[in-house]
């Protein structure tokens, strides 16, 4: 449709195709950064006036507080993406490889459903069943196992807890995709040639699902690393998450200058990460995000 | 571990086991924000004190205000959906002019511009909110100053909510559409040239209605999205409040089973968008 016909007209077509993206891309993605670069490598030094200076980042690995909130979200972050795998990994093999027909389509239609239930109804369900006086707490004294009711919100297993269940999807998909590929006759062989249950998943599976496995991972680590409202609401005032110190900068304090330099840092970790895992697999950035 | 293999009894049993926990996880604080929705009591908290309806139905002379009187409720359900409206309809259409522009157009820093398109799906959503937000404040400094006009739509408040949004969405909209564009046979569209046709008439009885079912799905899709969305949001958002950021303001209170009630609700409202979309998957070749 556009090859053809004069040049004008397919200059003409063109722009007004350019046009769209480019505005898009320019003025919601590219020009916001730039200019919340501009901001973070500012210092105020009375009202209204700024001079340039890395005051910003100095402050971030001067004060103890923000970097260990920092290392401590990406490690929480490392360990959530570690259990979803897990979590997500025999349920994948499941669908792709032992249910048949409907049980699996079924299967995989029910992982899907937290994506479909909004964030807040989910996080509103770990609150009702997790906090003092709700379900589980309160079955715990019933069954004799516990004497009074305990408080199993506000910890970091309860961040994991929430965090695992938002983030499942996004490994179930590209895991089950990657299974499915895999053909049954090479477990069969290296069965018939001696190799155990373990031999086959570490020398065959596992190699195999590769990319999927680290698509999986490369898109919940980022989620999880971005994630507000379940730690906010899971943690409580414990959960130190660096999203919170951003937000608190940003908008409860109004120290602009100081939250966009904790942006740039949390951008430049999700980005180290994503181009971490593509090098580890050696995958390109384009398929990865299509996997997903 | 394959059907074709020997599973022996307790790997089985194992695997079994599994499943029912995995399930469980997966159900059980859905159907607990379901079940407290209908609890005769002013906290959503056990036991069970018997089933009402008093949190969709009540109103101020029951001391209990339910989702059908509580005004602050309804009024954040439709920002939600006004704002999910703009972001939906940008997202479509920037989606599929996006989609022609990469599958049907040759220019030059082609393959860089779809890299860039890709990037805001790796941006964490508060770092987009707040980027947009301090562009904006600039901007919006920037006229305050030179021309001593004041943008309105410049401060925090919907439109930047739904610009924050649609800088992200827009990212999957055209993944989506682009997708089925590139598997479209282009010999239909030769055929009806051939024939006579005219570009647009191509365009409107070939192409697009190839591509429905694309756009149907991103749409659907970017609806619920924008609903759901909290990070972007959270940092963009001015005084009228979306449904996501009411009900988390709420739950840090320690809020009445009305926002069981409402929970339910986008549950039932998210399974018929779900059935809808896979309906006309089914029925359609996607």
């Amino acid at each position: 449709m556009m090859e053809t016909g004069p040049l004008w007209r397919r200059r003409l077509f063109l722009a007004l195709l350019l046009a769209p993206a480019l505005l898009w891309l320019s003025l919601l993605i590219l020009l916001p950064h730039v200019d919340l670069a501009l901001v973070s490598f500012r210092e105020r030094v009375a009202p209204r006036e700024y001079i340039t200076s890395l005051a910003q980042y100095r402050t971030f690995f001067t004060e103890p507080l923000y970097w260990k909130v920092f290392v401590r979200t990406a490690l929480l972050s490392a360990v959530a993406t570690a259990l979803t795998f897990l979590v997500a990994f025999p349920v994948s093999w499941t669908i792709a490889k032992i249910a048949k027909g409907r049980r699996a389509a079924l299967l995989f239609m029910v992982c899907l459903i937290p994506f479909w239930v909004s964030e807040t109804v989910r996080t509103l369900g770990w609150m009702i069943l997790l906090r003092e006086s709700g379900v589980l707490p309160s079955l715990l004294v019933k069954l004799g196992l516990a004497s009074a009711p305990p408080e199993l919100l506000y910890h970091d297993a309860t961040i994991l807890v929430g965090l695992v269940y938002t983030s499942l999807l996004f490994m179930v998909v590209p895991l089950v995709n990657s299974l499915e590929s895999l053909d049954n006759a090479l477990i069969e062989a290296a069965y018939d040639l001696g190799a155990s249950g373990f031999t086959v998943l570490r020398k065959i599976v596992i190699p195999h699902a590769a990319p999927g496995i680290t698509s999986g991972c490369i898109v919940v680590f980022m989620l999880t690393l971005g994630n507000y409202l379940t730690p906010n609401l899971l943690g409580g005032t414990s959960s130190q998450w660096f999203t919170e110190q951003i937000y608190n900068q940003f908008i409860t304090r109004f120290n602009w200058e100081q939250g966009a330099a904790f942006g740039f840092l949390l951008l430049g970790l999700s980005t180290f990460m994503v181009w971490l895992g593509l090098k580890v697999s050696g995958q390109r950035f384009a398929d990865v995000m299509r996997r997903a | 571990m394959i059907p074709s293999l020997p599973r022996p009894a307790w790997v089985r049993v194992l695997n079994g086991i599994y499943l029912a926990l995995f399930l469980a996880f997966l159900f059980l604080p859905l159907l607990t924000v379901a079940a407290f929705a209908f609890n005769d009591a002013p906290y959503p908290a056990p036991p069970w004190h018997g089933f009402t309806l008093d949190w969709f139905l009540g109103d101020e002379s029951s001391g209990r205000v339910g989702l059908f009187h509580d005004s602050e409720l309804l009024d954040s359900i439709l920002t939600s959906a006004l704002v999910a409206g703009w972001v939906t309809a940008l997202s479509v259409v920037i989606g599929t002019t996006n989609a022609f522009l990469m599958e049907r157009a040759r220019f030059p820093g082609k393959q860089a511009l779809s890299m860039l398109m890709l990037v805001p799906l790796v941006i964490p959503g508060v770092i987009l909110g707040i980027s947009i937000l301090a562009l904006a404040s600039r901007m919006a400094e920037f006229a305050d100053a030179a021309f001593g006009v004041d943008i309105e739509f410049l401060r925090p408040g919907l439109p930047l909510v739904v610009a924050g949004q649609f800088s992200y969405i827009a990212a999957i909209a055209t993944l989506t559409i682009s997708a089925r564009l590139k598997r479209f046979d282009r010999t239909l569209e030769e055929a009806a040239f051939s024939l006579g046709a005219s570009r647009g008439a191509v365009l409107w009885h070939i192409t697009l209605p190839y591509l429905r079912p694309a756009m149907f799905g991103s749409a659907v899709i970017a609806f619920l999205m924008s609903f759901e969305n909290f990070n972007t949001t959270l940092m963009l958002v001015g005084a009228d409040t979306p449904l996501t950021i009411l009900m988390y303001g709420r739950m840090r209170e320690g809020a009445t089973p009305v926002l069981n009630a409402v929970s339910l609700f986008l549950m039932l409202a998210s399974a018929v968008l779900a059935l809808s979309l896979m309906r006309r998957g089914g029925r359609k070749d996607s």
